[in-house]
């Protein structure tokens, strides 16, 4: 099972509010209970307070407490005083949904190593400042009189602070190097563990022998700030995933399976066996490929294949898992279950697209292929040099050869990266745009051609009311009014448009077929042409709705799934930009072309399969192109795992999310468009940094090698070069990123 | 130079200190929602907080 699966099946909880929850209750004794919660829609803390007092309100709730990094909250409670259910339904009410999750499933081994970064870098805190403390005193004592066994004594002193601690601390830098050397290739990792080595080793040395020179403060100094830049990197990655997983659990949907007495239970997707009947409410996505039992209905099967019209559906046809029952209640077959279904095959092709996808190395490993040779060469020349040539000692050659690995270790450059991604990331997120990938930004910022889904993607992928100007405003008011005790994305349309109505308190709603108003001639109708009793010779697409009362002409509201509204603008902002464009789309040809038209994109396709469009991208890619694929659907997500970098909106379906390299949380396309240019900027920023990161190494070496930097010069360059590069980087969280709009 | 002997370790001691206040602040889960810790200052008392929209609010 691939990763992919697992993390969209395994997490998988029940949204109905009904089904009981107390699978996920663990037992704490003393009658206590608690329950780990996913809850969408915190972002503030006015989110954090409403959440919490609002539980804590309840009877018998002991505890809640809101986690507001990762959107999740712990909940506890009396046993038997309070009940698992109605809490959650009360989250619901609250405009907080919120659904159960096993700890433990979500937790990877992504928390433990980053408190295990965390404990690194507070013991080589502690290390590097008391050892700096010592290191100040000598140097001070070197303009002084401090006698020799004085030195002596505080080098001890250093020796045994800062070897347990670069022993500790140094482990991450350690084991990656490790991994590296035995897989034969060179990352960072590997010029910084060599320097912190020889360094300790040459310092130790020295302070047996009573000479005057130890470099531990440049040893576990150097850690300390590595150790900054790595736990930053795994900061950043750890959290946009989390948030990722969050989405893509709240998306999932469980089955509710009937048995044959009738009773309901709700069994995740996968537990379902062939031949269990599943039942199906309004509004909710089909759980598993089925064949229609009872009842008739109309399928949205746009997030699957991209087909914008619905679909009706009668007992005996076949409907799939991921598709969306927008008309009646329905019991279906479970007909195909685990590896036979359609959902099954869009998990293979994800992860044939992952494993094809070219490598991309990230520009860190590619300045330390360039940059480790390069130094240790210049070490061993310098030691080389001195002693057959400059005529010193063996000794005092290889002082001066550790000092130039000082000098030349990428503390600056260990930096320079994640600096700018922990600011871009924040700037990010502030936009609506979660990164998933480290790398991601660097990749966005090379792309040169955007490959566009078109359901969902550039239009809504919802219905909209196409004929809103021929309406009175007060006919929409009221059906919206009707509409608004419904959940049928009809109806949601109506109370879109219409805002704020008051509801009607004795609505009635017939599923599949529409709602009804009062009696006698003060019966109002919203529904379908059936429901309505409405003989008309316009042909039905199942995409209208029609408002029925007595003494009145009947209204009639059409809807089709229309642009994001700044498609266009997005659009006309990348072909200025200079990208190639170019639309994929699983819909109808004539769909697909008048959305194109609409957009002046001259190269699309119509009719495209997943399999089909994974080809295209490979096409593109063969002739030399990085593509910046935009997707939304489960037919979208073994393209978006292929392409060179991916994006998808929230509110697509969960596998391409956890595909997909970005997620944007916005009607609108813009985000994309600021990430590009921040992507392009971070770029450039990095570049600078590494820039700065070699200025400093091009004044320091030459002193290195001529045998004249000290312990007290070694330091003073390396933290200013550190700082300089984190300053650098916080420029980009006061830059203005103006794309359109 | 004896002061040395004394401060010496008075100051690895008050080191220490800090080193293992964070591992405990570490353990006890206080770095886990550094983003949550950051808005919460700005919450209201709860009996005060009803129909007020606080500062956080956006």
């Amino acid at each position: 099972m691939s990763a992919v699966e697992s993390l969209v099946l395994d997490i998988f909880t029940p949204a109905d509010p009904e089904a009981d929850p107390s699978a996920y209750v663990r037992k704490e004794g003393d009658g206590i209970e608690t329950l780990h919660l996913l809850v969408d829609g915190v972002h503030c803390g006015h989110c954090i307070q409403k959440v919490e007092s609002g539980m804590r309100s309840q009877p018998g709730v002991l505890n809640a407490r809101v986690n507001l990094s990762t959107r999740r909250m712990t909940l506890s409670w009396k046993a038997g005083v309070a009940h698992p259910g109605e809490l959650i339904a009360r989250l619901g009410t609250m405009g907080y949904p919120a659904v159960p999750f096993d700890p433990d499933a979500l937790r990877g081994h992504q928390a433990d190593e980053q408190s295990f970064l965390l404990r690194c870098l507070a013991v080589a805190a502690f290390a590097s400042s008391n050892v700096m403390l010592l290191s100040v005193a000598i140097w001070a004592g070197a303009f002084s009189d401090m006698e020799a066994v004085t030195r002596g004594m505080l080098h001890w002193v250093s020796a045994l602070i800062a070897l347990p601690a670069i022993a500790y601390a140094g482990r991450p830098f350690f084991r990656a190097a490790i991994r590296a050397v035995s897989a034969r290739r060179v990352n960072m990792d590997v010029p910084i563990s060599v320097a912190v080595i020889v360094t300790a080793g040459v310092s130790l040395f020295e302070t047996i022998t009573g000479g005057p020179h130890a470099y531990f403060d440049a040893a576990i100094m150097l850690l300390f700030f590595l150790l900054i830049g790595r736990y930053l990197d795994m900061r950043t990655r750890g959290a946009m995933r989390s948030t990722a997983e969050n989405l893509a659990a709240l998306a999932s949907h469980p089955a509710i399976v009937v048995d044959d007495e009738g009773n309901r239970r709700v069994l995740p997707a996968r537990a379902v066996i062939r031949g269990m009947a599943v039942s199906v409410a309004t509004g909710d996505r089909v759980p598993v490929d089925g064949i229609v039992a009872t009842g008739t209905t109309t399928i949205d099967s746009s997030l699957l294949t991209g087909e914008t019209d619905p679909v009706a559906v009668v007992p005996g046809d076949t409907v799939f898992a991921g598709t969306l029952n927008i008309g009646a209640a329905i019991q279906i077959r479970a007909s195909a279950t685990g590896e036979d279904t359609v959902l099954a095959d869009i998990v293979r092709l994800v992860e044939n697209a992952e494993q094809s996808r070219s490598v991309y190395v990230r520009l860190a490993d590619r300045a330390a292929r360039l940059y480790a040779p390069v130094v240790h060469l210049l070490a061993l020349a310098t030691l080389l040099g001195w002693w057959a040539l400059g005529g010193v000692s063996f000794h005092a050659a290889l002082l001066i050869a550790v000092a130039v690995l000082i000098i030349t270790c990428p503390c600056a450059l260990g930096l320079a990266v994640p600096a700018v991604q922990v600011v871009a990331s924040g700037r990010l997120m502030k936009a609506g745009v979660l990164v998933k990938a480290g790398d991601a930004l660097e990749r966005l910022a090379v792309a040169d051609t955007v490959v566009l889904d078109k359901t969902g993607t550039l239009t809504r992928g919802r219905p909209e009311i196409t004929n809103l100007e021929e309406r009175e405003a007060a006919d929409l008011q009221m059906a919206a009014s009707l509409a608004v005790s419904s959940r049928h994305p009809l109806c949601a349309a109506l109370v879109r448009a219409a805002g704020p109505v008051a509801v009607r308190p004795d609505t009635v709603e017939t599923p599949g077929m529409g709602l009804v108003s009062g009696a006698g001639t003060a019966e109002i109708r919203l529904g379908n042409r059936a429901f309505c009793g409405i003989d008309s010779d316009v042909p039905d697409r199942g995409t209208e709705l029609w408002l029925q009362r007595s003494g009145v002409a009947p209204v009639r509201f059409t809807f089709a799934d229309g642009l994001r509204p700044d498609s266009r603008a997005f659009v006309d902002w990348l072909r200025r930009e200079g990208f190639d464009l170019e639309i994929l789309s699983g819909d109808r040809e004539d769909a697909v072309a008048e959305v194109a038209v609409a957009l002046g994109i001259d190269r699309y396709r119509a009719n495209v399969r997943p399999d089909g469009k994974v080809a295209r991208l490979a096409e593109l890619e063969a002739a030399g192109k990085k593509v910046f694929m935009i997707g939304d659907g489960l037919n979208d997500a073994p393209s978006l795992a292929g392409a060179f970098v991916s994006a998808s909106p929230a509110s697509g379906a969960d596998i391409s999310q956890t595909t997909a390299d970005f997620v944007f949380q916005s009607d609108r396309l813009v985000p994309l468009a600021t990430a590009i240019l921040i992507a392009r900027r971070s770029r450039r920023m990095v570049k600078v940094n590494f820039g700065v990161a070699t200025g400093y190494n091009g004044l320091a070496v030459p002193l290195a090698i001529a045998g004249l930097v000290t312990p007290l010069i070694a330091a003073v360059a390396m933290s200013a070069s550190s700082v300089l590069v984190t300053l650098n980087a916080l420029r980009l969280a006061r830059m203005k990123f103006r794309s359109y709009g | 130079m004896n002061i040395l002997l004394l401060l010496i370790p008075v100051a690895l001691l008050l080191g220490f200190g800090g080193l293992a206040a964070f591992i405990w602040a570490l353990r006890s889960g206080q770095f886990e929602d550094l983003d949550g810790a950051a808005v919460r200052i700005l919450i209201d008392d709860e009996d005060t907080s009803s129909g007020s929209d606080g500062p956080t609010a956006r």
